[in-house]
């Protein structure tokens, strides 16, 4: 039975990567916390701190980096099987697509220059 | 993980104990669930984008936000994410006591943030934007209505999980239902991460 | 072999540490529900072949309203100066025929088979998640009652199916319809949404051993298409809904111009859900052709993993067309060169599609039986619909077809002629085995003829009427502005109501057969694979049993079962019959498999989805209700999240160490 081998490397592979993060994380999750903390005041400074033409950038760079290290890391897709990664950012990518694509329809970005 | 993957050998000689990917159903369902609420909160943060500029009464956007209250508020639901992850983490290690204890951090930090939200609609309509004033308040309400009705049904959920693990009574695998509601958690949190930068932080 | 179906009541608290809860003591509301054979049995069921048989039933009940309605509108346009309905009945006509032929016919009659057929298909005893399956069933039966209540209560829907804002707000449908109907698509979706989930997971995650993703039968893979695009398509009509809620019961201004709104959001919102669900509705009946051609052309199915790839290729590009249905609202010259573009792409594979069935048939052995007349059927009339199709997607000459009957010609090619004739060869094809007896062959002839004329007298002419300007949705037609000889407009209507007349005699003869077939005495218990099937459905009783497998099968090939009846000499390449399907069925109930245990039932799915309608009403007319509502979700949630979806028993098999769901029947507290 060739797939019942197949089965079983998968779940081999997979659960040494739960063996992986399951271990010294907490500390881990704290850093990490801490560095979105940072993020989180660098974009609340936009506010206060005149950023010129980097404005839009570094906002949508930071939300970007939240967004990726939230889902990577406290949700653990980085270290889990694949296959729940393709299913939530076919969903993400999907939304971004479509989304973009009838607010363009609108001229939306036109407008904004 | 050795005996895991011995269990799976044993376990394929009748099928239905395995699935075939090796994958849990529920945590499967779970993400795809998530795929799919990207695409409910894409089209409520569409909808504000577009309307966000079309005032034609009532206060425009940036004369009413309060940001550096909308940060705090918004930074307390970070740390809530913090919280939720060490529980799963002492989920994992089955140690109940912790679970309950970050679990419960976890839904006040998240009851915080809602509160914030109420004092915050509370303050916007004093000052003028009601649900019906414009094109901007039907949007801004709907879209972070609909993420804190997401925020309420997480913090339900944390509750009945305290109260649940403390009565030993969580159907099925403890460790994965905290995960699941984790999940679930991180994810109003990352919509959250956008709202706050798409609705708050950028000015229209 | 020990199967568990229920839990034993003598069993005090059972289980490791993982299951704790004595099933009976969940809420100390009620009492698990144990088997039995009465009628309570189907509330509280969560077998996927009696939810896929309510599923049909429910579906087809629909499908008998939406045909009364759409033989209304014909006999309304039969003759000048029509007096059947008047103006406004006539909108609410068209509004839920349509309404209810997508979203209460097409969507859970595929929604039956595939529950019915994808674990039977793939070799599993259930579904993934068995208690929100029956949970999706009654979603959907009591939001399709709901929507329909609105007749009784100051009447239905009228903005036309795709609810166009600004005609949708209050100050042009004072009447309370079109909540019904957005409230009741919302209870729908939440059936299409649950679903979905659960039908990918156990498509995924269910398969028997060796039942690689590309071995599975083509029905299973465009199920599993049909999902996905059903998984990111609902929240967008869910957004698009509770705009129109807000704006009609709590006077937001999404769609109120004089408020500075875009009317055309709506129609983003409503046609990014709605072209995704154009295919949503097609698919299945392009599995089921894509099992029934080979097993009635002795050949296997041409290009197998084109056909299963292009399908998914089909349902990408789905994604991308949206926007031609907004040709003529004036979107500007670069959108609509985009849209047009990707809308002419998405013929490719469907003709793809097409090449591989004809191909499958081309040097095969045919046997014309009713299925296969239903299937060969759907190739000719839905290229036909196709090809009307592809004249939308040249942008100028759907600018001119735009909102004329050009246009219900095309589409009620491709629904009728596709989706439709597509589950008519199901029912036919798959009676047998759900049912044990075969419908009559030659009912099924007139049946299958009867709608051929029909449905091609009734749209065929509306080409005619289209091009010849008569819009869409129009009430009365005048004899005065009909026109003259060939091209008269009040022919082509009459011929077009006369063979609605056809149509519906046709359908009718189907439900004359269903009842002959079962209360004929002359009519013989079917054999066991009346058709010489070729995949795992064919491989147990007729109907199932409740665990549908004695034994799991392993499958080694694509068409297994097929592969187990015959065998390729090694010599002279000739294909023998080695074993009948009798034969097979005993080899492998030979060495039944020990410790089935199937999902127990459940009331909480029902009780949940009993809630949705009332928080409805309560939206609608009072507050109270609503409170009572929302109080009952709440209360049926907790119950359902503390119910174990297996009853603990002793004989149940612990999970295995450290694997998260190592029972593949768990449910985590979620709903």
């Amino acid at each position: 039975m060739s797939t019942a081998t197949d089965h079983s490397a998968t779940a081999e592979h997979s659960s040494e990567h739960t063996e992986e993060h399951h271990g010294a994380s907490d500390k881990q999750y704290i850093v990490i916390a801490l560095i979105l903390a940072a993020l989180t005041a660098i974009e609340v400074s936009t506010y206060y701190v005149d950023f010129g033409p980097l404005f839009m950038p570094t906002l949508f760079v930071l939300m970007t980096v939240k967004f990726v290290v939230v889902v990577s890391y406290f949700m653990h897709l980085k270290f889990d099987n694949k296959l729940f990664s393709y299913l939530f950012y076919s969903g993400l990518i999907l939304a971004l697509t479509v989304y973009i694509g009838a607010l363009s329809t609108f001229k939306f970005f036109l407008q904004k220059g | 993980m050795a005996d895991t993957a011995i269990a799976h050998d044993h376990d394929s000689d009748h099928g239905a104990h395995v699935t075939s990917t090796g994958l849990s159903n529920t945590k499967l369902g779970m993400w795809m669930f998530l795929g799919s609420e990207c695409l409910l909160f894409g089209g409520l943060i569409s909808t504000y984008m577009l309307y966000k500029g079309r005032v034609n009464s009532g206060p425009q956007p940036d004369q009413i936000f309060d940001i550096p209250f909308t940060s705090v508020s918004s930074f307390v639901l970070l740390m809530s994410s913090l919280t939720m992850v060490l529980a799963v983490s002492a989920a994992q290690r089955k140690d109940d006591r912790n679970t309950n204890l970050w679990l419960t951090i976890t839904a006040l930090l998240g009851a915080t943030f809602v509160g914030g939200q109420v004092y915050e609609f509370t303050a916007f309509y004093r000052e003028g934007l009601g649900f019906t004033t414009s094109l901007f308040g039907s949007s801004f309400y709907t879209l972070t209505g609909f993420h804190g009705v997401h925020v309420s049904v997480g913090i339900i959920m944390l509750m009945a999980l305290v109260g649940m693990i403390s009565r030993n009574r969580v159907p099925g695998n403890k460790a994965e239902s905290v995960e699941m509601v984790g999940l679930y958690w991180h994810f109003v949190d990352i919509v959250w991460i956008v709202i706050f930068t798409l609705v708050y932080l950028i000015p229209s | 072999m020990a199967i568990i179906e229920r839990p034993s009541s003598e069993v005090a608290i059972a289980g490791g540490s993982t299951i704790g809860v004595k099933p009976s003591e969940a809420l100390g509301v009620f009492k698990r529900p144990v088997a039995s054979t009465s009628w309570r049995d189907w509330i509280v069921t969560v077998d996927h072949k009696k939810l896929g048989i309510m599923y049909g039933v429910a579906a087809f009940f629909f499908f008998i309203v939406g045909g009364l309605e759409a033989v209304l509108i014909r006999m309304q346009l039969i003759a000048p100066n029509g007096k059947v309905l008047n103006a406004d009945q006539y909108n609410q006509m068209f509004t839920m025929h349509a309404t209810t032929m997508v979203f209460l016919f097409v969507m859970p009659m595929a929604a039956a088979f595939a529950n019915y057929f994808v674990p039977l298909q793939i070799g599993a005893r259930d579904v993934a998640f068995p208690r929100i399956n029956a949970f999706g069933f009654w979603c959907f039966l009591f939001g399709g009652i709901f929507l329909n209540t609105a007749w009784f209560l100051g009447g239905a829907a009228d903005g036309g199916w795709f609810m166009y804002a600004p005609n949708s707000s209050t100050l042009f449908s004072p009447s309370h319809g079109i909540d019904f109907w957005s409230m009741g698509l919302q209870i729908t979706g939440i059936a299409s949404l649950t679903g979905a989930i659960n039908l990918i997971v156990t498509s995924l995650n269910m398969r028997a051993p060796g039942m690689k993703m590309m071995r599975m039968p083509i029905f299973t893979w465009m199920v599993l298409v049909v999902q996905f695009l059903l998984l990111f398509a609902i929240p967008v009509i869910t957004v698009a809904l509770f705009l129109l809620t807000f704006q009609r019961s709590f006077d937001a201004t999404f769609f109120d111009v004089a408020s500075g709104a875009d009317p055309l959001l709506w129609q983003h919102l409503f046609w990014i859900f709605g072209h995704p669900e154009v295919y949503i509705l097609i698919l299945p009946s392009f599995g089921i052709v894509s099992e029934i051609l080979p097993v009635f052309s002795k050949k296997p199915l041409f290009g197998y993993p084109i056909v299963a790839l292009s399908g998914a290729a089909i349902g990408f590009v789905g994604w991308g067309v949206w926007a031609h249905h907004m040709f003529a609202s004036g979107l500007g010259p670069v959108s609509v060169t985009v849209f047009s573009m990707a809308t002419m792409a998405i013929a490719v594979p469907t003709g793809v599609k097409i090449v591989n069935w004809v191909m499958t048939m081309w040097g095969g052995k045919l046997q014309f039986t009713v299925p296969m007349l239903f299937a060969i059927a759907l190739v000719v009339q839905f290229t036909i619909g196709g090809l009307s199709g592809v004249t939308h997607a040249v942008a100028p000459s759907d600018t001119q077809q735009t909102d004329t009957y050009y246009i219900v010609a095309h589409f009620h090619y491709v629904l009728f002629g596709g989706a439709i004739f597509g589950l008519f060869a199901g029912f036919y094809y798959w009676w047998p085995k759900m049912f044990r007896k075969q419908l009559s062959e030659s009912l099924g002839r007139w049946n299958f003829w009867l709608m051929v004329v029909g449905m091609n007298m009734t749209f065929g002419p509306m080409h005619m009427l289209g091009l010849q300007g008569q819009p869409r949705r129009m009430s009365v037609w005048t004899e005065a502005r009909a026109g003259e000889g060939f091209f008269n407009l009040g022919f082509w209507n009459r011929i077009s109501s006369i063979g609605s007349l056809v149509l519906s005699l046709g359908v009718l003869l189907f439900i004359i057969n269903v009842a002959y077939t079962h209360k004929s005495k002359k009519v013989a218990i079917a054999p066991l694979d009346p058709w010489d099937g070729r995949t795992l459905e064919w491989m147990t009783d007729s109907p199932p049993k409740e665990h549908n497998f004695d034994t799991i099968p392993t499958v080694n090939n694509l068409d297994e079962f097929f592969h187990r009846k015959y065998a390729q000499d090694g010599t002279t390449h000739e294909i023998t019959q080695v074993a009948t399907a009798e034969e097979v069925l005993a080899e492998m109930n030979s060495h039944p498999d020990e410790h089935i245990h199937m999902p127990s039932r459940s009331y909480w799915p029902i009780l949940l989805a009993l809630a949705l309608p009332i928080i409805g009403y309560g939206l609608i007319y009072n507050r109270i209700i609503l409170a009572v509502g929302v109080a009952m979700v709440v209360a049926t949630m907790f119950g359902w999240a503390m119910e174990p979806s297996t009853a603990a028993d002793d004989d149940f098999d612990p999970p295995a160490p450290g694997d998260g769901g190592g029972h593949t029947k768990e449910l985590a507290p979620l709903g």
